[in-house]
């Protein structure tokens, strides 16, 4: 009983939050009430008993939102980042777009016949769900998460302006590198 | 699996795990001021500093900041001591634990992420340059300790396979994992440190910014603040004891003794630390952070599976 109170406290909490990011005018402040948004699912999740998944959910996006602070002022410059700022654009698209998603995917919760359940939960359900989501598959997933990590090590390089002859000199051979921002080991 | 040598204790000692907590962190500012007494060479021991310092700071009245965005100031003021209590939750006092999760060594990492968000938060919220400043450092310091902190916290759950705390201080009967993972010890240690914004870490409050995140907290969010990166120390501190330092294992005292005796000696460890290292920069360490330490504790951890990997 309690556990069921609690989940849809927190499932309302996830959506109030969720609707606050385009309501406030901070950036700040829509980024942590994203976070705190996907912090309440998590905690849904930790009730399913998923406690891995539950506090990664957690883990990851309270720190991408920190990284989205980053960004911020990287990318965005100083200004539009740190006035009050308008979180929503385009309006009216906007407002089609997601009345059609959410008709949609109610349409989906209502009309898919779910399934009853057979049985009772495995005892780990956190590897049974890995096993249900991965299954013999695993070997090329392990494969594409090699091929992802390098794709963005190849996409930062391609992207990156200076070469290794604009660090070490024409015949790369200046040392310490000529750097616009100096590191801690004198590479 | 949850271990079964640990006792699910009642949610009422929470409150006494709180107090216990605090009792640590008040030690370590008593510490703190003890040492920065004798390096001032100051007549008084500065043992009594924290007490005049929270009286001091209770009583002062708040400072207000133009268009401070007040929420997500006292949220992340706040913050620190909250991610503090958090962690203890799951670390086992001897035979006793709050809340003995399966995945506890995760649940650490997800609450020491948060200090990203008060830290930066604190610096944000109050609408001052130089707070901000001191906030920037801090992100700019986490993006380098962090990754390295996470593989650090790798190396005893992959030595002990598990994740669970409690399974891990047992799995260290005959050998304390920091006599064969040092590497992932020491850069665990330095990621207590950045957490709490101590020592190295400390820039992100330096004296060149007008104290950084801390310019223009006053009052009880300031104590709050200085109350929440002791209490980040003692935690860390403790949540060491049972994934390197061999939980309550020790000769003629009990667990929870032995627990408290290492706890509070790594503490104090930490405190005086303070006062050995160099600050560092901010730019100049996020090279450090992903030149040396993440590869070291890359090592460590490869080094951690084979050595479990063959012991089957």
């Amino acid at each position: 009983m309690l556990t069921h109170v609690v989940f849809w406290a927190l499932a309302v909490i996830a959506v109030l939050a969720g609707a606050a990011v385009f309501i406030v005018d901070s950036m700040a402040r829509a980024s942590y009430a994203l976070a705190v948004s996907f912090v309440a699912v998590g905690l849904q999740v930790l009730l399913m008993q998923q406690n891995y998944v539950g506090v990664v959910t957690i883990l990851m996006m309270v720190m991408e939102m920190a990284v989205m602070a980053v960004y911020m002022v990287m990318f965005m410059g100083m200004n539009p980042a740190l006035m009050p700022m308008s979180m929503v654009h385009d309006n009216r698209h906007a407002l089609a777009v997601s009345i059609g998603v959410f008709v949609l995917l109610a349409a989906g919760v209502l009309l898919v016949p779910w399934p009853t359940r057979r049985g009772g939960p495995p005892v780990d359900v956190t590897a049974a769900l890995g096993e249900e989501l991965m299954g013999p598959k695993m070997l090329v997933m392990t494969g594409v998460g090699a091929v992802m990590a390098a794709t963005i090590v190849a996409g930062v390089v391609l992207a990156a302006h200076r070469s290794r002859y604009d660090r070490f000199g024409d015949d790369l051979r200046r040392r310490p590198a000529d750097d616009p921002q100096p590191g801690g080991v004198g590479r | 699996m949850p271990d079964p040598t640990v006792t699910v204790v009642p949610g009422g000692w929470a409150l006494a795990a709180a107090g216990l907590l605090g009792l640590l962190a008040v030690a370590a500012a008593a510490l703190d001021g003890f040492l920065t007494a004798r390096a001032a060479g100051s007549a008084s021991s500065g043992w009594s500093h924290p007490y005049g310092e929270a009286a001091r700071l209770m009583r002062q009245r708040r400072r207000t900041t133009a268009a401070a965005d007040r929420l997500l100031w006292r949220t992340g003021g706040a913050g620190l001591l909250l991610m503090a209590l958090m962690i203890i939750t799951v670390v086992p006092l001897g035979r006793w634990t709050l809340f003995d999760l399966d995945v506890g060594v995760v649940w650490f990492n997800a609450m020491d992420v948060l200090a990203w968000a008060f830290v930066w938060l604190t610096g944000w919220g109050g609408n001052s340059t130089h707070s901000l400043v001191g906030g920037y450092r801090f992100l700019a310091h986490g993006l380098a300790y962090e990754l390295p902190l996470m593989f650090a916290l790798v190396a005893p759950a992959v030595g002990a396979s598990s994740l669970n705390l409690g399974a891990i201080a047992a799995a260290q009967q005959g050998l304390w994992f920091v006599v064969w993972m040092p590497v992932a010890f020491l850069v665990y240690c330095l990621g207590v440190l950045a957490i709490a914004v101590w020592g190295p870490f400390s820039p992100a409050l330096g004296a060149d910014v007008a104290g950084g995140v801390t310019a223009e907290l006053s009052g009880v969010d300031r104590l709050l603040f200085k109350g929440g990166r002791y209490a980040l120390l003692a935690a860390g501190a403790g949540f060491a004891v049972p994934a390197f330092l061999g939980g309550g294992a020790g000769p003629l005292l009990p667990a929870w003794a032995w627990m408290l005796i290492k706890t509070l000696a790594l503490l104090a460890v930490f405190v005086w630390l303070r006062r050995r290292l160099p600050a560092a920069r901010p730019d100049v360490f996020m090279e450090v952070g992903w030149v040396v330490l993440l590869p070291a504790v890359l090592l460590q951890d490869l080094i951690v599976a084979v050595i479990a990997t063959g012991r089957g």
